[in-house]
């Protein structure tokens, strides 16, 4: 299973498990490391030793969950997109480039809450609305902007939900589907039975409240391309480590002296502020 | 109540090419003007040090926010529209300069068959050729009587290009000579030359050197920085109302232009237009402009729905198929740009450098350049290879039989983004009985007001066009080397799927008032004072991209407009069908 971001707040504030427990009073009557409590507190804190491992991932301060609440649910979208885009030889997966974050905050934006979509109801439950959901349109069934789209299908959407309730939705449909299947947490799964439960979402064979199981995959598919391929500011991309992998340099004035070139060019990647401070 | 605001000689509603161009020439012929832009005010200084992939090309940046408003669509009549909902599904510009500005540049004249195809069609093959229910129809202007205004337009927008070896008669060459041709490009050419065809390169919108143009505005050279089609550019580099005639207006001192203003109504009565009602966004305050000559200069859905709010002219109804607004809906999206992807081994492409309208193409499955005989369709289409220049998000094909995700998607998307091209065909798109716009029964505007509706579905001859496009893109692709040929799939049926913003028709121009909504200075048969310009006097759509022919339409409109601010009346006398569609 792939390794998955730790909290860092505890550690930063020189706050441990322990002291944490203990100055919120909820070392008390014994029920600490065992209980109803004990079990609650416990399971959402990381071990001593997992916040050594963690120290050495990051020590971005822009890394922090702003729209997951919950940490099981951002470890069970971290397993996830890692088995989307995986850490290879050629480099690093969706959580080393930082995608779960790139997720977090994009749902945390407008984009996450459809205000610029047209929200307005009567939101049918039809046949007909559960078959342009159903829809997919692949890339080489796409119109004029084939190549300026993701290699996903993109159902159409109709749905009352927003991109963040979907998230929310489908993410709390990969942790049942574990449990149910595998008796486990979603994250703990072997990586084939991630991807048999991964599969069955895409293929619409996972019931979900409100839409098509597809229509969540295909937002997670887009949403792990976008974050490792876009600008480092949006918190994906770290360290423009997917960008070296594709080859792509970043933003720049242009091209006019080698657009006739034959040969392909190799260039040191660029970020969008980089591009900015040379406009200043 | 509305505040009732001074009269002026001419209200212009949109700002993009076709609004931006009308107000300029009737700004410059001394009339004054105002022009209504329902996004807010941009300038080139909105789009330095902003390229971003993610904001503009995924997040839609320079995209209608459809939150207030949007479109409902279905495919056939016995069905409900449903809203399209979001921006990956609906293209359509805002903000001042309108979709003119997040455009690719691509430009080409239509051709004479394209605006005589009815009577071209039957002279050729007969009337039997022209299938039932297809509605297509001379646009009652030729090719010659519109070369002056394709001309003049190409000239304003600095057009760097050369000419078609299979194109038409022409009064000058284009005003710059071609942009520089990339590896991919050259290898497009050099293959469909030794084919015996005909390729030549797109003429371009992305200038090949600095230029200053009639009305005296300058447009910069193109850098081939790759961030133009859904973008601004940073360097006033491509041609767009913007670093054109929008500033050619505002200089005149007659043309005040008001962003943050959405056109409600157009106000009529006793069969004149008097003036629009608009809202001013930020303060929710409406607003009366009295004009004696009022111009929609708005994208097609626009232009459309304003005239079925207003309740002016007749609206289309399918069954009957009596009735001219929101007939002959027509467009180059979905099935139409199909064609092959190459995936080559040995080769690798700068693909992360380009220019909107960087590309090769031909003319040789035009128009009427190829015997239909044999063939089930009319009319034709070009054959591109574009190379935009993309940012990695965008390009992530793989080949056919790849899963879109885990280790092999990784791998092979990573291995081939820079060895991966496309050839397509940009056919024809006839108009059809049962493709047509009207407003929605159920889905409302932010206001109350119902939004429009699309009911669009493919035809057999729309799939015998794709097919032919997509054999022939194959053939191209094998042929330039690629060692995987993945051809386009021909889709079932319209997925509601909105993209490229080539949407048009509805108000059509044409020379009988039974069948058409304007005549050819886009003049309303039904109101001789209302001018509706733009993509939505399409009667059926060309086979090349359109821009050149909205900016020419859109000239020949000014002189429309400036002829009957002289002398009212209808600019041209209606004429009935030779024979009915």
């Amino acid at each position: 299973m792939a390794e998955t971001q730790e909290p860092k707040g505890t550690k930063k504030s020189g706050m441990s498990r322990r002291n944490f427990l203990k100055n919120s009073g909820l070392v008390a009557g014994g029920i600490v490391g065992g209980g109803l409590f004990g079990g609650l507190i416990g399971s959402q804190m990381k071990k001593p030793k997992e916040e050594k491992k963690a120290a050495k991932e990051t020590t971005n301060d822009a890394e922090a969950r702003t729209f997951f609440s919950r940490s099981e649910d951002f470890e069970t979208l971290s397993a996830a997109v890692e088995r989307l885009y995986p850490e290879d030889k050629i480099g690093p997966g969706a959580i080393g480039l930082g995608v779960p974050y790139f997720i977090d905050r994009q749902l945390a934006s407008d984009w996450g809450s459809n205000a610029k979509e047209y929200m307005k109801g009567p939101f049918p439950q039809n046949q007909e609305a559960a078959y342009y959901e159903n829809l997919n349109t692949d890339q080489n069934k796409q119109g004029p902007n084939s190549v300026t789209q993701v290699a996903a299908p993109s159902p159409r959407y109709q749905t009352r939900m927003n991109r963040g309730e979907i998230f929310r939705e489908g993410i709390k449909v990969l942790q049942e589907s574990a449990q149910s299947n595998h008796k486990k947490k979603f994250f703990e799964l072997e990586g084939e039975q991630m991807d048999e439960i991964l599969t069955k979402m895409q293929e619409g064979k996972v019931r979900m409240n409100g839409i098509h199981s597809t229509v969540f995959f295909s937002l997670l598919l887009k949403t792990t391309i976008e974050g490792a391929y876009s600008d480092p500011v949006y918190g994906g991309n770290r360290d423009m480590a997917g960008w070296k992998m594709v080859e792509y340099p970043g933003p720049r004035m242009g091209y006019l002296g080698q657009i006739e070139d034959d040969e392909f060019a190799v260039m040191k990647q660029e970020s969008l502020r980089d591009y900015q401070e040379m406009w200043g | 109540m509305a505040k009732k605001l001074e009269k002026v000689d001419v209200v212009v509603v949109g700002s993009g090419w076709a609004g931006g161009i009308v107000s300029a020439e009737a700004a410059k012929a001394g009339h004054k003007v105002v022009t209504l832009e329902r996004g807010k005010p941009v300038d080139r200084q909105d789009y330095v040090g902003v390229k971003d992939e993610l904001r503009f090309s995924d997040r839609y940046e320079m995209m209608q926010n459809l939150a207030p408003e949007t479109i409902t669509s279905r495919n056939t009549l016995d069905e409900e529209a449903l809203p399209v909902r979001t921006r990956s599904e609906m293209m359509a510009g805002t903000d001042l300069g309108g979709g003119s500005v997040h455009w690719a540049g691509a430009t080409y004249r239509w051709r004479p068959i394209d605006f005589e195809i009815r009577s071209k069609t039957i002279e050729r093959y007969g009337e039997k050729k022209i299938p039932e229910g297809m509605i297509i129809r001379d646009w009652g202007i030729t090719y010659d009587e519109m070369e002056p205004y394709y001309d003049k337009w190409e000239k304003t927008a600095g057009i760097s290009g050369e000419p078609d070896p299979l194109g038409d008669k022409r009064s000058s060459d284009y005003p710059n000579p071609p942009i520089k041709e990339s590896p991919a490009v050259r290898l497009f050419k050099d293959t469909t030359k030794k084919m015996g065809y005909h390729p030549y390169q797109v003429a371009s919108a992305n200038l090949s050197q600095s230029y200053k143009n009639p009305d005296g505005e300058t447009i910069a050279q193109c850098m081939f920085c790759s961030f133009c089609t859904e973008y601004g550019c940073d360097f006033g580099a491509k041609s767009d109302p913007l670093v054109t005639v929008i500033p050619t207006a505002v200089k005149t001192g007659n043309c005040e232009i008001r962003t943050h203003s959405l056109v409600r109504r157009v106000l009529h009565e006793n069969g004149k237009a008097t003036g629009v009602m608009y809202v001013d966004l930020r303060t929710g305050l409406e607003y009366i402009q009295p004009a004696d000559v009022v111009v929609l200069g708005a994208f097609s859905f626009t232009n459309n729905r304003l005239l079925m709010l207003s309740k002016i002219g007749e609206q289309y109804d399918p069954k009957t198929r009596k009735g001219v607004i929101g007939r002959n809906f027509n467009g180059q999206f979905g099935i139409t740009f199909l064609g092959a992807r190459g995936f080559f081994e040995d080769k690798k492409f700068n693909l992360f450098m380009g220019a909107g309208a960087l590309g090769g193409t031909m003319s040789d499955f035009a128009g009427d350049n190829f015997d239909h005989t044999d063939l089930d369709f009319i009319n034709g289409g070009g054959i591109e290879l574009r190379q935009y220049g993309h940012g990695p998000i965008a390009r992530n094909s793989v080949p056919k039989g790849t899963k879109n995700w885990g280790p092999d998607f990784k791998e092979k998307s990573i291995h081939y983004t820079n060895r991966s091209l496309v050839a397509w065909y940009t056919p024809a798109v006839m108009s059809w009985w049962h493709n047509y716009t009207s407003l929605d029964p159920t889905y409302t505007d932010e206001f109350g007001d119902p939004l429009l509706r699309i009911t669009n579905k493919y035809t057999d001859h729309d799939k015998a066009m794709a097919k032919f496009g997509i054999e022939k893109c194959t053939e191209i692709m094998e042929k330039m080397g690629a060692d995987i040929v993945d051809p386009d799939e021909i889709p079932e049926e319209f997925d509601h799927v909105y993209d490229g913003g080539h949407y048009a028709g509805g108000v059509s121009m044409g020379e009988d008032p039974e069948t058409s909504a304007i005549n050819n200075y886009l003049q309303l048969w039904d109101m001789e004072n209302l001018f509706v310009v733009g993509g939505s006097a399409f009667p059926q759509f060309g086979g090349h991209h359109p821009t050149a022919t909205i900016g020419a339409l859109s000239y020949r409109a000014s002189e429309g407009v400036i002829k009957y601010l002289k002398e009212p009346g209808l600019l041209t006398q209606p004429k009935k069908e030779g024979a009915k569609a």
